[in-house]
């Protein structure tokens, strides 16, 4: 496969992108009353709390929905591959944009329940979602 | 007066250059083609001109997305305005009327030329690859979540919307291949249109697939042209040469998740509220609408729509469309009768207001809707972008 295009890193998602260094998907979550939000912000949109900060969530989650690409849009991208929005177990209003990854494309469906993986990629890790094994 | 400025102005001339698969000008030259044909229409001079509008702005990035701006074209027509704004943060391509309504409304303006350039069929074939992502360019801002995951394409985060939709509704492809082959039909009546050959519900299913559900008939096509459209207030619009085609209501609302991952309802995208705004602010409702310009980037976006505008019911198109006749040029309601921009040539929601004036003011020829449609709904689509407006002709 041909690289992976980056995110800019900023103060607000660097967890998200490096905490898979340890193994860890980092969610941000608010302190007073517990809601995750997502993409990160240091605001509570239910309460109001400024103390908003990254967390470690159980890396599970349910594919939202997904599609399996068939185009190769440059060159060396030949096989098909899928890209999916996963909702994270803790809460299913956090989606995530990914691949599914471990997984024949045509294998993958609706509420298929996965788990998270990562890819070292320079100085960052990209969370990608594989099938939890029966 | 009303309470809802957009009754206060109605379209009063269109114009569109010439539309092509590799244009022989430049795009600022298609734009003064597309600009001067409205003015002309409307009847009015340059001098009239006293507001621009553009949805998104200059991107002078090479992608031929939006290769020319309000500055560009003032500066080439030497307008002298009281008004002008172009950018991309709006709920669509239509934030630009929606703009320009509130220009008229403020006092700052009375007669604005709005339009919308595309140069896509050049940029690729040269430098730009069909792409959202530039080779060893980290990615900023709300794209930034989908970078890594190979999105070259809004086809891919499209589909991901689209392929939850075929979940719910249980559409079939051969239901869903009816848009494409009515819009072809359509443009094979329209000179301007780039695809003009029939297709069948059998080519449709044997096209390549681009990302599962979207099929490349499935798929609007780049191109080069321009499309431009004059604004008027309704007290100069009552004086001009058409007979004015009153915007009767706008939706422009935007009261979900402003994402491309979170919406709460990724099947509908920001379409249902948009509808609900824009029927809020008429009298008017889905039956009194004679033809319908349905945003068409991707098929889907049209199947969408006619629910969302309350044509049929919840997950009931793939009834509605079934066979085609409904919303055939002869059908119950026409839908994109030039072709669209999936056979007509990608003017971005322009192309539609454009085709919308046209079959309003009976100029469509061989494509002419019969009777006499005074009622157009328009719309736009994309992830949390959506727009919406109803226009009739006096
Ligand atoms: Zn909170």
């Amino acid at each position: 496969m041909v690289a992976r295009t980056l995110p800019v890193i900023d103060r607000d998602n660097e967890a998200y992108w490096t905490w898979g260094r340890e193994g860890k998907l980092a969610i941000h979550r608010c302190a007073a009353c517990e809601y995750f939000v997502h993409p990160p912000v240091p605001f509570c949109p239910r309460c109001e709390s400024r103390d908003v900060a990254p967390q470690a969530v159980s890396g599970r989650g349910r594919v939202v929905t997904f599609t399996v690409n068939h185009k190769a849009w440059v060159p060396d991208l030949a096989d098909p591959y899928v890209l999916a929005l996963v909702a994270i177990a803790e809460q299913d209003d956090v989606r995530i944009a990914c691949n599914i990854v471990e997984c024949d494309a045509n294998k993958v469906d609706f509420n298929m329940e996965v788990e998270v993986v990562f890819e070292p990629v320079e100085d960052l890790w990209i969370p990608l979602f594989r099938p939890v094994a029966a | 007066m009303t309470r809802f400025a957009e009754k206060n102005t109605a379209i009063t001339g269109i114009g569109m250059s010439d539309v092509s698969r590799g244009a022989n000008k430049s795009a600022l030259a298609l734009t003064v083609d597309a600009a001067l044909e409205a003015i002309a229409d409307a009847g009015l001079t340059r001098a009239d001109i006293d507001g621009i509008a553009t949805w998104p702005g200059e991107r002078a990035d090479g992608s031929g997305f939006s290769p020319v701006g309000c500055a560009a074209l003032q500066d080439a027509l030497r307008l002298e305005v009281g008004w002008y704004g172009g950018g991309g943060e709006a709920p669509g391509q239509y934030g630009a009327v929606f703009n320009a309504i509130g220009a008229i409304a403020a006092g700052l303006c009375k007669n604005v030329l709005i339009f919308r350039t595309m140069y896509e069929a050049t940029a690729r074939k040269t430098a730009y690859a069909n792409s959202l992502l530039r080779e060893g360019q980290r990615q900023a801002g709300p794209f930034s979540w989908y970078a890594p995951y190979y999105t070259y394409a809004a086809a891919l985060q499209q589909a991901l919307f689209f392929n939850l939709y075929v979940h719910k509704s249980g559409i079939r492809p051969e239901q869903v291949g009816q848009i494409a082959v009515n819009q072809r039909r359509n443009a094979a009546l329209n000179p301007k249109a780039i695809y003009k050959t029939p297709i069948s519900i059998d080519d449709y299913l044997a096209a390549p697939l681009i990302a599962t559900p979207l099929r490349i008939y499935d798929c609007d096509v780049p191109i080069d042209g321009a499309a431009a459209i004059i604004v008027s207030r309704m007290d100069v619009a009552r004086d001009l040469r058409n007979p004015p085609i009153r915007i009767e209501a706008i939706g422009s609302s935007m009261r979900y998740r402003n994402s491309w991952t979170q919406l709460a309802e990724l099947d509908t995208q920001a379409q249902p509220k948009v509808a609900e705004m824009m029927w809020s602010r008429t009298d008017l409702k889905s039956a009194d609408v004679d033809i319908a310009q349905l945003y068409d980037g991707f098929s889907f976006h049209t199947i969408n729509w006619l629910e969302n505008f309350g044509f049929c019911e919840r997950y009931g198109a793939k009834d509605f469309i079934d066979g085609g006749h409904r919303i055939a040029l002869d059908g119950e309601l026409p839908v994109n009768t030039g072709g669209g921009a999936m056979s007509g040539g990608r003017l971005h929601a322009y192309g539609a207001v454009h085709e919308a004036c046209t079959q309003l003011w009976r100029r469509a020829g061989a494509r002419q809707v019969k009777g006499d449609p005074q009622v157009c709904a328009t719309s736009t689509s994309g992830g949390p972008l959506a727009g919406a407006m109803l226009l009739v002709r006096d």
